[in-house]
């Protein structure tokens, strides 16, 4: 019923466009086809703490692509599939990453149906991000997203900034670890265990709203999110079961970066509400660039960021006071090779998260990535990380374009 | 009575050229050079880029580029990259700014993330080519100081130092070819020890609406690591009609996808 909703406001939409359609002289339609396959080997070096879980990982992911463009450009349809075949069962799965129309003209732009969207500055801690749910099972990192259904309206103007606004009919569940999987509770949460606050559930109907401006160096954006919550709140019963639900939650977000010389500073902070549980959280640091060093091409950046966040140890991101050190390293290469490594360090205990990023390509259509995270001296009152604390993984990809 | 009048004005004339420092002629070629292409309003075209290393392996990459010309300040430009195809979709928007640091966005498609980004890094190679990123950049007439050298064979030698002290370079011999709207037809380029670091040649030139040359094919050889980097263009438009709209960040992340 929602669907058609979708497509009443589609059609609506869409009506004044089939006219202007007409008055262009050949309408133009460019395809474009691709298809991308990355076959991963998870190695967790350290014996599992439970039963069913294994050390090794083999997974082949899919990732096939279309998209038409015609109107010059203004106007497109847009896919992106995504399908993984893991060991884990609930690591096995599909996704409709993206599906959507875009129209752009002059200072507007709308798209409609399954899309990604991405807020924020920050680069160890994403809070402000909250369009998209996270496809936890994909990425330690919590950067893959799944798609979510939208009609999003952007308006831009050159004196007072830009405008989005989000219209988000269904709420997705966050994919968590099952039984065979690495990376889990001792309780295994199962994806559609968790329930909502909210008595529409999935369907209530969601809206956000962000500006973003830029003045010389200031890059600013507010932004305010009201609707199912992305990240579930997690309960417990007096036998220590958790119970885990979706809150209804009004999230207001700022993201601020200065660009001045080779230095980015940044500061990204929300404060989030709902009848269970109000909180501030921040993540503020700062990126600067030692570019070409050795006169051939030679990146090194470091990294520096600090996490706070009100809600202590239920923290699902585990980042509540939280320091992160980095380094960027970027060849400038033709096979573009480049390094992240970094530490992450809890100043109340003695919890510490190592990681390493690396990538480049082989000829022009392989490329292969190297992921590590070791963690160490994990505190046992951690909440979430403790139950990762023989987690560590080394984890290689490799990726064929078609 | 009128020769003398003649000889006064040729003179005059003389007497002025003569006045007139290398400073003052190089900058005057600089800006002739402006005014040449002035009012080309926006361009598209396809690029290709072709790597050679010292042993001539090869790698490609294409983009598409838009510019938007602006006078007030300097131009507005987006690159999205096509191939390889592990980096299609990567987009990069840039508001050259006449004077002090342009302003530089990035768009990375897999998390569909804008970045502001730093635009410090002047001297540091485009995507691993011969070409840096000032190189690429918009040559607004007010990023250098000027210093004519010589005419020869038709063509006006120019020395640029760049205001910029993060430029990777002393100074650039630049050619100007006064006969046709004073296009370029080759720079070298001296590092900041004052080596000759690279060489850059147009070739393939078009005249675009009777005004606007456009080089079909840039060569830059390094001669330091006897590398090299082709650059051919295809399919300039110049019957494209933007406005800033096509030059915002939300037309970045549709150049990119």
């Amino acid at each position: 019923m929602k669907t058609s909703m979708v497509w009443g406001v589609l059609c609506l939409l869409g009506t004044p466009w089939l006219h202007s359609q007409e008055t262009e002289s050949k309408p133009k339609v460019t395809h474009e086809v691709e298809l991308e396959i990355a076959g991963e080997y998870r190695y967790f070096f350290e014996a599992a703490r439970f039963e069913e879980q294994a050390n090794h990982y083999p997974s082949i992911a899919f990732k096939p692509a279309y998209t038409a463009t015609w109107n010059k450009g203004y106007e497109s349809i847009n896919f992106q599939g995504f399908v993984r075949v893991d060991r884990d069962d609930e690591r096995t799965h599909w996704d409709i990453r993206e599906l959507y129309y875009q129209k752009a003209k002059g200072n507007w732009e709308v798209s409609a149906g399954f899309k990604k969207v991405y807020w924020g500055v920050a680069e160890s801690n994403h809070l402000v991000d909250i369009i998209n749910q996270t496809d936890a099972v994909e990425t330690f990192d919590g950067e893959e997203k799944l798609g979510q259904p939208m009609v999003q309206f952007s308006w831009i103007t050159n004196k007072i900034g830009t405008f989005d606004l989000f219209y988000l009919p269904y709420h997705r569940k966050r994919t968590f670890a099952g039984e065979t999987g690495r990376l889990r509770f001792g309780t295994v949460l199962n994806q559609d265990d968790l329930l909502y606050e909210s008595g529409a559930e999935e369907w209530r109907q969601d809206v956000a709203v962000r500006w973003k401006h830029y003045f010389g160096i200031v890059d600013v954006a507010v932004s305010h999110f009201y609707g199912n919550g992305r990240e579930p709140l997690f309960a417990f019963d007096a036998l220590g079961n958790i119970n885990a639900f979706y809150p209804v939650i009004h999230q207001t977000g700022l993201e601020l970066q200065l660009t001045h010389s080779a230095f980015l500073w940044k500061l990204e902070s929300i404060y989030r509400q709902a009848d269970a549980q109000d909180f501030f959280a921040l993540a503020a640091g700062l990126e600067y660039t030692f570019g070409n060093i050795d006169g051939n091409g030679l990146d090194i950046g470091i990294l520096g960021e600090y996490s706070y966040d009100e809600r202590d140890e239920l923290a699902l991101n585990a980042l509540q006071n939280d320091v992160f050190f980095g380094s960027r390293i970027a060849l400038n290469d033709t096979a573009d090779t480049s390094f992240l490594i970094g530490g992450l360090s809890d100043l109340d205990s003695s919890s510490k998260i190592f990681s390493l990023e690396a990538s480049r390509r082989f000829g022009s259509t392989w490329t292969v990535e190297i992921e590590a995270r070791v963690f160490n001296s994990i505190a046992e009152n951690e909440f979430i990380l403790s139950n990762f604390q023989d987690d560590s993984f080394l984890r290689i990809a490799i990726s064929k374009f078609f | 009575m009128k020769t003398s009048i003649f000889t006064i004005a040729a003179f005059l004339t003389f007497s002025l050229v003569s006045a007139q420092t290398a400073q003052e002629k190089g900058l005057e070629i600089a800006k002739a050079a402006e005014q040449a292409d002035l009012g080309f309003g926006g361009s598209t075209v396809e690029l290709k880029m072709i790597l050679k290393n010292k042993n001539g392996q090869t790698s490609e990459r294409t983009m598409t580029t838009k510019t938007l010309e602006l006078t007030v300040d300097g131009d507005k430009s987006l690159i999205a990259f096509n191939s390889p195809k592990d980096v299609k979709g990567t987009a990069t928007l840039t508001y050259t700014h006449k004077v002090g640091s342009d302003d530089q966005w990035l768009y990375l498609p897999s998390i569909k993330r804008v970045k502001r980004i730093s635009s410090n890094n002047k001297s540091g190679p485009f995507v691993g080519s011969e070409f840096a990123y000032e190189d690429l950049s918009s040559q607004e007439v007010e990023k250098y100081s000027y210093t004519f050298l010589e005419e020869k064979n038709g063509l006006l030698l120019v020395e640029q130092d760049p205001v910029d002290p993060k430029s990777g370079y002393t100074r650039r011999i630049v050619s100007y070819n006064k006969d046709k709207g004073y296009r370029l037809e080759k720079v070298e380029f001296y590092d900041r020890k004052n080596a000759l670091l690279k060489t850059l040649t147009y070739s393939n030139y078009k005249l675009y609406k009777d005004k606007f040359w456009r080089a079909g094919t840039l060569k830059m050889v390094n001669h330091q690591s006897n590398k090299e980097t082709l650059l051919q263009f295809e399919g300039y438009d110049f019957n494209v009609t933007y406005s800033e709209d096509d030059f915002s960040q939300v037309a970045l992340q549709r150049a990119g996808k």
